[in-house]
């Protein structure tokens, strides 16, 4: 074996306490000029406080952090990025009212005199790292705000690019990308660690991590349980049984051998808006978990917000019980027994401050009111049961939401649902965010509301998971249903094949 | 496998972003989430402030300050801008603002007080203000709900043109009141076992806020949309007809405390409520609404309103400038601020 070069990045014992909280007990991590070094773990494993330690945003209570040979403190986010860390946050921290260049530049302008913007010499530099990330077609003069999730990104990591960076540390980053800007994100960050940068890369997919990583560091529980293995050879089962203590990565709840043939209760005709998708028309059944399978862009989001009536259609009917709704009324849409848990659940279905129980009961408050007075014993009582009914943890409906993780406030979403006694669940994107270990409960709650006789209108960007839940698969391409299938009958290379090239002939 | 799978012990709550956040036992989930009396620490260092400044009073000025008259006095004058507070309380809690409260008070009183209102007579007064404060709170929410404007631009407005409108009625003038029934609730022998009729409506209008707030479907409702607009419209609530009858409400909260200034004042004027705007909005925000949205508490508010008052009164009492007392009021907003931002979880 060659001498291991030394590291450039040691972390050695970090710990650091949160009121209540042990959020990282002891962790070491290695990490070498020019690799890309994965940090894989659940949420609430670590992750988060980890990197914030490294960008200089948390102070560690212990342990010591060596960089390039030399012991060092990282007193502020700007001590980190002299010494050459840059951190590209999952939350992009852009300014949506400033243009690229200055957004580049942002604290560090090239300046006449100490306070003259120079704002060409901005924009000439900002250009060159935008070449350098291979995206010439980004205007440094636009304004941040106009650009796309995708191209936000690139922003952001030209921002990292005009410090002097010798690590780079991206959160999450393929989170919000389609697959073709995936491999740009790759081929970039490709570029880097040739260059000698060092890459510390965070993702829940592990078919990045076995595509660009070098090594890996599983955090769990605030601990390292394994570090440095490498990416490529370790088994997939391997790096599951780490994370979660169990060997497992996605468990699909089996389907029912056959559906009972009974009158649709949501039938979608001829449903359109300008721009966004084309006619669709579709059905679900009671017990049918029916998937719509496309890229971001695809118009999956937009139909589901359509058929709920919180974008108004231009043509066509939604029709509950054969009963058609109102169109672009949302009010409409929940009376008649339609429920949304939407893509972005703290932006657009969480009351962050509220509990449990009142985030549950927003959507039935009516019930547990007599002339408007209400009767907060059987408010509880009920969120209780539907919470219950879910397996919420922790059982405690007082608890505010914003202390859940991601599947038990995806739980109490669709408790919100199931309390007001809905017919019909539209769930967009419904384990973003959510853990690998949490999925498999997730999907089963899905499958046994379903076999309860609910109708499911699935969106989801991971295919598998399309494949896996649903009973009969729409696959979305440029807001045309390209083609329709019963899951079983597709594979995730022929879903792909189709959200790709769009040819539904076989 | 249909049944969910044991969750391995990853399900605790978790600290997602990392972030220190306190517990919210006690502080943060305020007195709407409880027991009617559940003293949190933010309400509990408001009563410390009030018992402090009675103590500042009470030494400076032992013997007027602790007079039953005094203490009379404070609370009749808490009792306008109290009124007009809980209306503004329920606004910002739902993520909005009123800026033309002030402005609505003096249209009120002077519209209420007009020759042709005062042949009317009592229910005259008291009608002609409720409608006009409502009638105000009309046009601010249709404007807001329907007319998509910004509150802060739309009750600017407001504020402008109803001080216009109030000019144009008084000419400037005074108006007095002739109606002896109305004169008669300022005087002393009005007072029910010593309360003046004038707390007692500011006690009626708190304690209906209180409940308003944290016990039926309208409070719920205000919090979620302060608390997160799109969420509540996603959730089936009608967003728009709630923001409407919110503004509605803060109209009805500024008559109210317009026929209140009549009987205290005799007169109606067209320069009644100036800055009650901010007088109503600082004691929201020191008693713990946050201003943007998702949380209010009556109790807080109606005791920023108690110790702004009591401030004042002190003031007065040792014959200290106004201009002295309008930087201990700032001083005292931004103590109480920075107190609250350390002892609860803002997001």
């Amino acid at each position: 074996m060659a001498p291991e070069p030394p590291p450039l990045l040691t972390m050695d014992g970090i710990t650091k306490s949160f009121p209540g909280v042990r959020a990282l007990d002891g962790v070491d991590l290695e990490v070498r000029a020019g690799e890309v070094h994965c940090l894989l773990g659940q949420n609430g494993a670590g992750k988060s406080t980890l990197i914030k330690v490294l960008a200089g945003a948390h102070q560690p209570d212990g342990g010591a952090i060596t960089w390039r040979g030399e012991h060092v403190t990282l007193k502020s986010p700007i001590a980190a990025m002299r010494l050459g860390i840059a951190t590209i946050y999952q939350e992009l921290d852009l300014v949506e009212g400033l243009s690229v260049a200055e957004n580049v530049y942002l604290g560090h302008e090239p300046t006449t005199a100490g306070f003259v913007v120079r704002g060409r010499d901005a924009r000439t530099a900002a250009a060159a790292l935008l070449r350098r990330l291979g995206h010439t077609e980004i205007d440094p003069a636009r304004l941040v705000g106009e650009l796309s999730a995708a191209q936000q990104q690139i922003v952001s990591m030209a921002r990292a690019l005009s410090h002097d960076v010798r690590l780079i540390v991206m959160d999450e980053p393929s989170a919000a990308l389609d697959p073709d800007e995936v491999a740009n994100l790759f081929r970039i960050v490709a570029d880097l660690t040739a260059e000698g940068v060092a890459v510390v890369y965070i993702s829940h997919r592990l078919e990045e991590i076995r595509r660009i990583g070098d090594r890996v560091t599983v955090l769990k529980d605030g601990r390292a349980v394994a570090s440095g293995l490498p990416a490529e050879s370790t088994p997939t089962r391997e790096v599951v049984a780490l994370m979660t203590g169990r060997d497992v990565e996605y468990v699909f709840p089996e389907r029912p051998a056959q559906l009972p043939l009974a009158e649709p209760l949501l039938t979608v005709r001829g449903l359109t808006r300008r721009g966004e998708f084309a006619p669709v028309d579709l059905e679900v059944r009671p017990g049918e978990i029916v998937g719509l399978a496309g890229l971001v862009g695809s118009g999956r989001s937009e139909i589901l917000e359509t058929v709920y009536g919180a974008r108004k259609a231009e043509a066509g009917q939604v029709l509950v019980d054969g009963r058609p709704l109102k169109p672009g009324s949302v009010r409409a849409a929940v009376r008649a027994g339609l429920g949304l848990a939407p893509e972005e659940r703290k932006a657009q279905a969480l009351l962050m401050l509220e509990s449990i129980t009142r985030n549950v009961s927003v959507s039935s408050m009516s019930r547990f009111s007599h002339g408007g007075w209400l009767d907060r014993g059987a408010e509880f009582k009920a969120a209780r049961r539907a919470t219950r009914e879910l397996s919420l943890k922790p059982d405690l409906p007082s608890a505010p939401v914003r202390t859940l993780s991601g599947g038990n406030q995806q739980k109490a979403v669709l408790a919100r649902w199931l309390l007001r006694g809905c017919r019909v669940l539209l769930l967009d994107e419904p384990t973003r965010g959510v853990d690998v270990g949490a999925r498999a409960e997730l999907y089963a709650v899905i499958r046994r509301l379903a076999d309860d006789g609910l109708g499911v209108l699935l969106v989801s960007s991971e295919v598998p998971e399309v494949l896996g839940l649903a009973d009969r698969v729409l696959v979305l391409r440029e807001g045309h249903v390209v083609h329709t299938a019963p899951a079983r009958e597709l594979d995730e290379h022929r879903v792909l094949d189709l959200v790709m090239e769009g040819s539904p002939a076989s | 496998m249909t049944q969910p799978a044991t969750p391995a012990k990853q399900e605790g709550p978790l600290l997602d972003g990392g972030g220190p956040r306190k517990s919210t036992s006690g502080d943060g989930a305020g007195p709407w989430s409880g027991r009617l009396f559940r003293p949190d620490v933010r309400t509990l260092s408001l009563i410390g402030v009030l018992v402090a400044l009675a103590l500042i009073g009470g030494v400076t000025k032992p013997d007027e300050f602790l007079a039953t008259s005094n203490v009379q006095l404070i609370l009749t004058q808490a009792s306008v801008i109290g009124v007009v507070t809980v209306g503004m309380t329920f606004v910002i809690t739902s993520g909005g603002i009123d800026l033309s409260v002030g402005a609505i008070v003096a249209l009120a009183s002077v519209w209420a007080t007009t020759v042709a209102t005062q042949e009317y007579g009592f229910a005259g007064i008291l009608f002609t203000a409720v409608i006009v404060g409502v009638g105000c709170g009309l046009v601010n929410g249709l404007l807001i709900a329907y007319g998509g404007m910004v509150p802060f631009i739309a009750t600017l407005a407001m504020l402008a043109s109803a001080r216009g409108l109030a000019l144009q009625i008084t000419e400037g003038k005074t108006q007095m009141v002739s109606i002896p029934s109305v004169l008669d609730l300022g005087e002393r022998d009005a007072y029910l076992f010593g309360i003046p009729p004038l707390v007692l409506v500011f006690a009626a209008v708190t304690v209906i806020g209180w409940l308003v707030l944290n016990r039926t479907t309208f409070g719920r409702r205000t919090v979620a949309v302060g608390g997160n607009a799109e969420a509540a419209r996603l959730a089936g609530i009608d967003v728009r007809r709630q923001r409407l009858y919110l503004y509605l409400l803060s109209g009805l909260c500024c008559g109210i405390a317009a026929f209140l200034l009549i009987v205290l004042a005799g007169s109606g004027q067209n320069t009644n409520g100036n800055l009650y705007e901010l007088d109503a909005i600082a004691a929201a925000i020191i008693g713990g609404t946050l201003l943007s949205g998702g949380r209010g508490t009556i109790t807080g508010s109606v005791l920023g309103v108690l110790i702004f008052t009591t401030i004042t009164n002190i003031f007065a009492l040792n014959n200290l400038e106004s201009a002295t007392q309008q930087i201990a009021k700032g001083a005292i907003i931004v103590a109480a601020v920075l107190v609250q931002r350390r002892t609860s979880h803002t997001p």
